[in-house]
């Protein structure tokens, strides 16, 4: 019996050896020299994958920060400035500042305004059925609601309402990788800047039909009628295309052209509520944002409308 | 007038449901409920009814509570896997041990891998071997069936159990006891051999298996193939020595090779896609069955074999893609 | 019976207007005319805001080299040039014609029910007439016709193949065609064969349709080189490549076109056009279509031959408004037609039919998961693998389902039509294949 049992450990002791060896010279031939600083870079990232570098993935970026030596034209939006210094302490350079940025959606189609003009079966793909017709609320350039961006973002920071579909989000979350704003087939998702306090304005439509055509599209749409162009005092604002637009490095956050426009299509988010009408524009209050501050502010639709 | 309602191409179904073709199958299955109940008595319905309830039971309770996703049980594909199971075994098999085949299939055999569709192996044979090797005594018990006339007087089933005429063979070759006594040819076609409850009934599994041909459920590549290897290669092996192998007709007639062939085999979600794929599949099925039949341990190979082909399925499909237009 | 080996299906066929003769529909009272009605680049507009036009009248002009005339289907004067709703609720520029009371026609146009049986025309003469009167294919993909006949150098024609399969469920334009226009077909099948200078030309017709191809049978022997071929009853029979493959046995490679295995195809509808454009002088303003749904009563199924730029919503009034189970409007088959959004949008060149299709029918179950039944792979003509493509699209894998020969299908619908999960198979593929064309031409 105890023959079996010496018999048996040397067997598999002696096999165990040899495989020892063999995979000993395996791996050393085979042996991949990295540079370490790559596992380290990689460990500080996110390790979402979600592209908004432009690489395919973190270990991609990772590679490409050691390969360059530098963080010139590279970053991580997802994880902004606090990577950004990790990054440059084991590279052993100066970290380079960026702007916060965060993602907008520019359609207000989700609310009650926009009712749906047809229904849609099929694919849940906003790609998909941006080639089959125009979108259950008929504006062909507005969200089509079936959640491409909802499927492409890593942080869960957009919320799709559960009846409409339509798109919002949560600003906690979202860390401007852009993810959303290549997957929209419409190029409704903008990238933009968080903005003081995180306030920021933007033109909720990217509707380019004339401004009759755009109204009977949608009653919130932007119908290019230029009245916010004017009245901004530091020309931030452009109109093309029967559309207008918020240059966000030039925005001030007045909030004179919020209440300019006819359509309540420019929307200021996480502005504390506004006073009654009689009174002056409102100053930014000291009070901090609220809680809640993926809310939209666009109460005064019914003022002007 | 109401909303329009808009789709890509095209607007019209054929009307095909995954509900239906799980009901076909099912309905093809009475035909050997019938006969093990001919055969084994109301003990078999009994283990029939216990293994479906018990996968019903199982494919609820880990949909509701593990992956917390919408049930299906409804759509009748834990119903084929219960019977299959089912037939997969000896009547006379305690009800507790049948309790566990059902967890073993649906639990393991089929929802571990995402549930209907996902599962690389049939769920029922997963079940089935794996009571095979925990269980071997009480797996390999068989009753022998009853006549026509005395299904309904008790207390004789359990009296009487033996071996299927493969065990018995196979004992025979090995003991060196050259004239084993071959079994009836009419009686294995028609069911009246030792064996596990759906396999003993050749006419009751091809009358199954015609009607899925007609309500195109399977096609004929894979139980043609499957029994044509097994016959080729068995006659072979017959021609070469007939006292040491068994002869080919009584080969494919007894065993669960017929159950196989036309249920298990050809299960859509285990099989390959293409024509080629399928024929491939079922000549390695038929060749692995005869192998482990003549030189394995076990007198039967069937299960074995289409488990161990149902690992091949995904490079099948590799190698053998359909034919395309102008190629 | 002649047919194609792979694949295929049998949807219903309800071909319930087939009795019903082609009546003139009445004009509308403004017509909107893309400048984009065809595959291709957009015509460029010859006409401004107030001008006069004529009914026949060129209003935009071919430039590019994929691209058609586009005439006026009527009199009146142009209210504008604008981005218009087309039936699918895009923008497209159109001209937008506000129609007169009475109708003038260009004077060229030979408008007399006379049938005109003398070919004059050389065959290069035939080709730059089609090309003036804006003739395209009919069929569904609209290709200008005249490319067909400008054969590239090292190639020859050899068939010439009419499409008159018909092959799509409820369509019955092109039966009624044959029916109401026989000999008009053959003068236009024989000046297309003049047009390509061979010495065959086959009609591809589905079994299905006994009269026509008895009249077919009848008229021919007067025509020289012309046969009708009966095609066996199977869905896609009136696909490019399976024509071919079912009259001639030959196969069009992968990414190749029919003019690779020596034939040119044409639609049965487009003999038809070719026939009023070449011998009647008339450009494309009209088409033949099926207005036709289960639900409407017997008296209520038509066929018309309608003005390009008519609304939708015309022929909808003309029947007395939509039955109440409407749920979906297709232009085209159910297999392969377009369901539509903007009823107000109006007909162009290809359009072939306005089929209304009740809720029951159009309903779309809810996706399941893949059985792996091999229904996709045993249904599709092309022999391709809709199931792998599905699970490889869902992955994001676009470029190995393009391996896999994703870029041969045609968009069929066959394998979604036999699906039992209810995958929505045809879907997917379509947007990989537009994802693939995206990425190609980034790169």
């Amino acid at each position: 019996m105890s023959n079996f049992i010496v018999a048996a450990i040397v067997v598999l002791g002696a096999v165990g050896l040899i495989f020892a060896v063999v995979l000993y010279f395996v791996a050393q031939k085979f042996k991949v020299i990295e540079d370490p600083k790559i596992d380290e870079i990689a460990e500080v990232l996110p390790g979402a994958n979600c592209g908004g570098c432009g690489k395919a993935g973190c270990r991609a970026l990772a590679e490409a920060f050691v390969k360059q030596g530098d963080m010139e034209g590279l970053r991580c939006p997802a994880g902004g400035d606090a990577v950004a210094e990790k990054v440059a302490a084991i590279l052993g350079i100066e970290a380079s500042k960026a702007e916060p940025q965060v993602a907008v959606i520019r359609c207000a189609a989700g609310c009650a305004n926009n009712p749906p003009k047809s229904s849609f079966q099929g694919m849940k793909s906003c790609a998909f059925a941006h080639g089959v017709f125009v979108g259950t609320n008929g504006c062909a350039f507005g969200c089509l609601g079936l959640g491409d961006c909802y499927n492409v973002c890593q942080f869960g920071a957009i919320i799709l309402d559960p009846k409409t579909g339509y798109p919002t989000i949560d600003e906690e979350k979202c860390v401007g990788c852009g993810a959303c704003a290549k997957a929209c087939p419409r190029m409704v998702i903008e990238l933009r800047n968080k903005g003081p306090k995180n306030r920021r304005m933007y033109v909720s439509c990217v509707n380019k039909e004339k401004g009759a055509a755009a109204r009977k599209t949608c009653t919130n749409a932007c119908i290019g009628c230029g009245k916010c162009a004017k009245v901004c005092p530091f020309e931030a604002i452009t109109v093309e295309n029967n559309v207008a637009y918020i240059d966000y490095t030039k925005c001030k956050l007045c909030r004179k052209c919020e209440a300019e426009c006819p359509t309540g299509a420019i929307v200021s988010v996480n502005f504390p509520p506004r006073k009654p009408a009689a009174e002056a524009p409102a100053k930014p209050a000291e009070q901090p944002a609220p809680a809640n501050n993926s809310t939209v502010n666009n109460e005064n639709t019914t003022n002007n409308a | 007038m109401r909303l329009l309602n808009v789709s890509g191409s095209p607007h019209v179904h054929s009307g095909e449901s995954v509900k239906r073709i799980m009901w076909d199958v099912n309905i093809a299955l009475i035909p050997l409920l019938l006969t093990a109940i001919l055969f084994f008595g109301f003990e078999a319905l009994f283990v029939c009814l216990v293994s479906v309830a018990s996968c019903l039971l199982f494919q609820w309770l880990i949909e509701k509570f593990l992956l917390k996703t919408k049930t299906t049980i409804t759509d009748g594909s834990a119903i084929v896997t219960g019977l299959l199971l089912a037939f997969n075994l000896p009547s006379n098999l305690p009800l507790w041990i049948v309790i566990i085949g059902a967890l073993v299939a649906i639990g393991i055999g089929k929802m571990s891998f995402g549930g209907l569709g996902k599962n690389p192996f049939n769920p029922a044979l997963v079940g089935r071997v794996f009571l095979l090797i925990s269980f071997p005594v009480q797996m390999t018990t068989w009753p022998r069936p009853l006549g026509i006339c005395n299904i309904f007087s008790n207390g004789a089933v359990d009296a009487t159990t033996g071996a299927t005429p493969l065990a018995a063979f196979k004992e025979a070759v090995k003991n060196g006891t050259a004239n084993f006594d071959m079994p009836n040819l009419m009686d294995a076609f028609l069911g009246h051999i030792g064996g596990s409850m759906g396999e003993v009934s050749a006419i009751a599994i091809i009358i199954g298996g015609i009607y899925m041909l007609c309500r195109r459920v399977i096609s004929w590549h894979i139980p043609v193939s499957f029994i044509g290897t097994a016959l080729v290669f068995s006659a072979i092996l017959w021609c070469i020595n007939p006292s040491h192998y068994m002869d080919p007709i009584t080969t494919i007639l007894t065993g669960g090779l017929m159950l196989g062939a036309v249920f298990m085999a050809t299960d859509m979600v285990t099989s390959p896609m293409s024509k080629w794929g399928k024929v491939v599949f079922g000549i390695g099925c038929g060749l692995l069955t005869i192998i482990i039949r003549n030189w394995g341990s076990y007198p039967e190979g069937v299960s074995f074999a289409i488990l161990l082909m149902n690992a091949c399925v995904p490079l099948i499909n590799k190698g053998f893609k359909p034919k395309r237009f102008a190629k | 019976m002649r047919t194609f080996r792979l694949g295929g299906v049998h949807p219903e066929e309800n071909k319930i207007s087939t009795n019903a003769k082609i009546e003139v529909f009445p004009l509308p009272k403004q017509a909107v005319v893309f400048l984009n009605q065809h595959l291709g680049a957009p015509a460029t507009p010859v006409v401004a805001k107030g001008d006069a036009v004529k009914t026949g009248q060129l209003i935009a002009k071919a430039e590019a080299f994929v691209c058609a005339n586009i005439h006026s289907p009527v009199t009146g004067t142009v209210n504008k040039i604008d981005t218009m709703k087309d039936i699918f609720g895009f923008n497209k520029t159109a001209i937008v014609i506000d129609v007169a009371e009475t109708e003038e026609w260009v004077e060229t146009v030979d408008t007399t029910p006379d049938i005109k049986r003398d070919i004059t025309l050389s065959q290069k003469e035939i080709v730059d007439k089609i090309k003036e009167m804006g003739i395209v294919g009919l069929g569904g993909a609209t290709f200008p016709t005249h490319i067909k006949y400008m054969i590239p150098e090292g190639k020859k024609a050899e068939y010439l193949l009419i499409n008159a399969a018909e092959c799509e469920p409820y369509l019955t334009s092109d039966h009624r065609v044959i029916l109401d226009h026989t000999e008009e077909v053959l003068i236009g099948i024989s000046v297309l064969r003049k047009a390509l200078g061979v010495p065959k030309a086959y009609i591809g017709i589905e079994n299905n349709k006994p009269e026509p191809i008895a009249r077919l049978q009848e008229m021919a022997k007067q025509f020289e080189g012309i046969e009708v071929v009966p095609l066996k009853v199977k869905y896609p029979q009136g696909a490019e490549k399976q024509l071919i493959y079912s009259i001639t046995r030959r196969s069009v490679p992968s990414g190749k076109l029919p003019i690779d295995v020596g034939c040119v195809v044409n639609n049965i509808g487009t003999a038809f056009s070719v026939y009023e454009a070449v011998q009647k002088n008339k450009p494309l303003i009209e088409t033949i279509m099926t207005l036709t749904g289960k639900s409407l009563g017997q008296q209520q199924q038509h066929n018309f031959v309608v003005r390009i730029g008519t609304p939708f919503s015309d022929l909808a009034n003309y029947i007395g408004g939509l039955p109440e189970d409407t749920c979906k409007i297709i232009s085209g088959g159910t297999m392969m037609g377009k369901a539509i959004v903007n009823i107000d949008g109006p007909i162009v060149k290809g359009t072939s039919s306005m089929l209304l299709i009740s809720e029951k029918e159009a309903y779309r179950y809810e996706e399941q998961d893949c059985i792996r039944c091999g229904k996709c792979v045993k249904a599709c003509p092309m022999g391709l693998e809709p199931y792998l493509f599905s699970s490889l699209i869902n992955n994001g894998k676009f470029q190995e389902a393009a391996d896999n020969h994703l870029m041969d299908c045609m968009e069929c619908g066959c394998c979604l039509f036999s699906c039992p999960a209810h995958k929505p198979l045809t879907d997917e593929i379509r947007l990989a294949k537009t994802k693939l064309r995206q990425m190609q031409q980034k790169k």
